[in-house]
């Protein structure tokens, strides 16, 4: 019998019962929430007079429509609606006894910056949230996936999921990556190989030395933008940095429990006879720097290269798409990445507002400026606990020097659910997961780059190649 | 939730790929803490020339005459004809809400993005998966003759096109009867209460960790 994937021994782990329908339930050890796809969820506990389940199952905080200026209670949120959802995640959680970081707490995130780092998640888990970016957290070793509200109700109340196994795919990144070349620049390209739907009903495993060669944030950074190649789940296997992130973490197992906890963790690895439904190998060699030109995640190219020709692409569903994006972007085939001018420039969100990311852009702008011609530079840490490690590290007065603002965590203008949004027309070097018509404001163009790509377009005030940028 | 049996309607085609959930609802109109009124903002920055705002009175605002849904021939779609990968993006089950507010039971295209697959069901809304090539058929059906209508027989797996053969389309089981029943999910898991106590007890003995 060939062995078993990472995933499939994060599956059988977590079956409670398989009925004959071919549906399954799936135990769910944690579920994140905040205040967007949650409010219907507990109303419809609340009209049905259920509980929840298991009440140290759930963790809550506010993100997706939080100001990232400085504000001290929901009373002081501008706009009224945004203002509601965040006062009726509080009313909720407090009348269900469910663990908030509310306003003021230091550990109030990002829900996948917040969750890894408190140890909220740790290797083993199934991990939902009503968020599809909770791909993110399967860089511990977790079976973590998105969910609807529907589902956050069902997960509140019964702590399972329906669900139906899906297929394994891996997605090995060998060899050395090159200068300049980060995570974000791994999983774009990997987008571009695979497509926006690629991996759509695959669970993905990340393996590969250069994987391994990664550090935790840089996991979580390819994970996260699973969900942009279609799958719902992403995930990389245990080894010691993954041990070495969760020790000591507020949540992680203690004492007897953590000796337990992390030799079983330690067989969370897909077994060296096991067999993938997909498995594709990429040479981290041929990996460059990535700047997305259109309006879907797959629409992403070298920042060496030129904007592709819609008349070569052989499939007419993908033209037609191909030709729409340039009309939305205002750009035009052939011509060089580089010569696309910035407005605005977005580092933050669940894909790149970690500790690392900022240490990467912060050493970009050191010693540097904004370009008069790029309007704003928006620099928001993924958590509470993030910011104070920067400005700990003094890279908050790095990017005001170099013009940058620098703002209170939350996901800010990655949807623009919040007031930082671009306007019709702007371009915007973003270090956030999604390119899509209007995501960050309505006709805004968003380029999806990394950290260090995105300091860099901040001080050209175009996109230029990381690296061939000189000392400051 | 509604139950689904049979279904016969207007069909409005949509011909774009990679739908994106960020379309069919766009973010300013998550805020809302309830599960109706996202009809008016169903595909928002589509139907309209302006920028909407939750609470505004849509009929004042300047419409994209050419937009598919705004065309005097489809009011009324209650099914509606789309591309490769729809509902790709966000988890965001304001997208099935507010295609089901405006009347949308039934959604036909080559794929779907899984959670927005999986969403619809939970709703009452039925997505459903033809071959490229049928959906390219029903394209030129649909746009060839005004009033095109497309019956749906969930019970015997069949979308029924007004001209030109039944089309046979795949449903998991358990989707089925929720949907032929109307059925409460959340009712059904908890009948099986004893079995995930049981397996509780089973994980807290191997990882105490995850239940502290």
């Amino acid at each position: 019998m060939a062995g078993k994937t990472l995933y499939d021994k994060l599956w059988n782990a977590h079956l409670v019962t398989e009925r004959e329908d071919g549906s399954a339930l799936i135990y769910i050890d944690r579920q994140i929430i905040h205040e967007v796809t949650s409010p219907q969820a507990f109303e419809g506990l609340r009209m049905a007079g259920r509980k929840p389940w298991r009440i140290n199952a759930s963790v809550a905080t506010i993100d997706h429509n939080v100001p990232t200026t400085p504000f001290k209670s929901a009373a002081e949120i501008e706009d009224e609606t945004s203002r509601i959802q965040v006062q009726t995640l509080q009313d909720n959680t407090k009348e269900f006894g469910i663990t908030e970081f509310g306003i003021g707490d230091v550990r109030q995130g990002i829900v996948h910056v917040m969750a890894p780092e408190q140890g909220a998640v740790v290797p083993g888990m199934t991990v939902v949230c009503g968020d599809s970016h909770t791909s993110t957290n399967g860089a511990l070793a977790c079976l973590a996936h998105g969910i609807g509200t529907s589902e956050v109700e069902h997960v509140l109340a019964t702590q399972t999921l329906v669900a139906k196994k899906m297929k394994n795919m891996r997605v090995s990144v060998e060899g050395d990556l090159g200068p300049g070349v980060t995570a974000k620049d791994v999983v774009l390209h990997i987008i571009g190989v695979i497509g926006t739907a690629g991996g759509t009903g695959y669970a993905l495993e990340f393996a590969g030395s250069a994987i391994r060669g990664l550090s935790m944030e840089g996991r979580m950074t390819i994970c996260n933008m699973s969900i942009e190649a279609g799958a719902r789940a992403g995930m990389v296997a245990v080894d010691d940095v993954t041990i070495d992130y969760v020790k000591g973490r507020p949540f992680a197992p203690k004492e007897a429990d953590w000796d337990k906890a992390a030799a079983y963790w330690r067989t969370l690895v897909s077994d060296a006879d096991a067999v993938f439904d997909e498995d594709i190998t990429i040479n981290a060699a041929d990996i460059r720097p990535q700047v997305s030109w259109g309006t879907s995640p797959e629409m992403v190219i070298s920042v060496d290269a030129n904007l592709p020709d819609p008349a070569t692409e052989s499939d007419e569903v993908k033209r037609s798409g191909m030709l729409r994006a340039y009309e939305y972007m205002g750009l035009k085939p052939g011509m060089p990445v580089t010569d696309i001018k910035v407005d605005r420039v977005f580092i933050g969100s669940c894909t790149n507002s970690r500790i690392e990311d900022l240490r990467a852009a912060a050493e970009v702008a050191k010693g540097r400026h904004k370009a008069d011609s790029v309007k704003q530079v928006l620099v928001v840490p993924g958590s509470g606990l993030v910011k104070q490690q920067a400005e700990k590290e003094g890279l908050d007065k790095i990017f005001v020097e170099a013009g940058f603002e620098w703002r209170e965590p939350g996901c800010s203008m990655c949807l623009a659910m919040n007031p930082d949004r671009l306007e019709a027309g702007e371009h915007c070097a973003s270090t956030s997961n999604r390119n899509f018509e209007g995501r960050q404001g309505n006709g805004g163009r968003t380029h999806l780059v990394s950290p260090a790509m995105a300091a860099a377009a901040a001080v050209a005030g175009h996109f230029v190649d990381i690296r061939e940028l000189g000392q400051a | 939730m509604e139950k689904f049996v049979r279904h016969d309607g207007l069909v409005a085609p949509l011909d774009r790929a990679n739908v994106d959930t960020d379309q069919i609802i766009p973010k300013q109109f998550l805020k809302s803490i309830k599960r109706t009124g996202f009809g008016p903002n169903l595909f928002d920055e589509w139907r309209y020339l302006d920028e909407g705002v939750p609470g505004q009175d849509n009929s004042k605002r300047p419409k994209n005459e050419g937009f598919v849904l705004n065309l005097p021939r489809y009011h009324g779609a209650s099914i509606l004809l789309t591309r490769r990968n729809f509902g790709c993006g966000s988890s965001r089950e304001h997208a099935p809400w507010a295609l089901m507010d405006f009347g949308f039971r039934a959604i036909l295209a080559p794929s779907f993005a899984d959670i927005f697959y999986n969403n619809c069901f939970k709703n009452g809304v039925l997505p459903i998966v033809l071959s490229e090539d049928n959906v390219e058929a029903l394209f030129q059906a649909v746009e060839g003759k005004e009033g095109f209508r497309i019956t749906i027989d969930l019970e015997n797996q069949q979308v029924i096109p007004e001209a030109g053969e039944p089309l046979a389309f795949e449903i998991d089981e358990f989707r089925k009867h929720c949907l032929l029943n109307g059925l409460d999910e959340i009712g059904l898991t908890l009948n099986e209460a004893d079995t995930i106590r049981a397996y509780e007890q089973r994980r807290a003995e191997r990882e105490p960790w995850v239940f502290e």
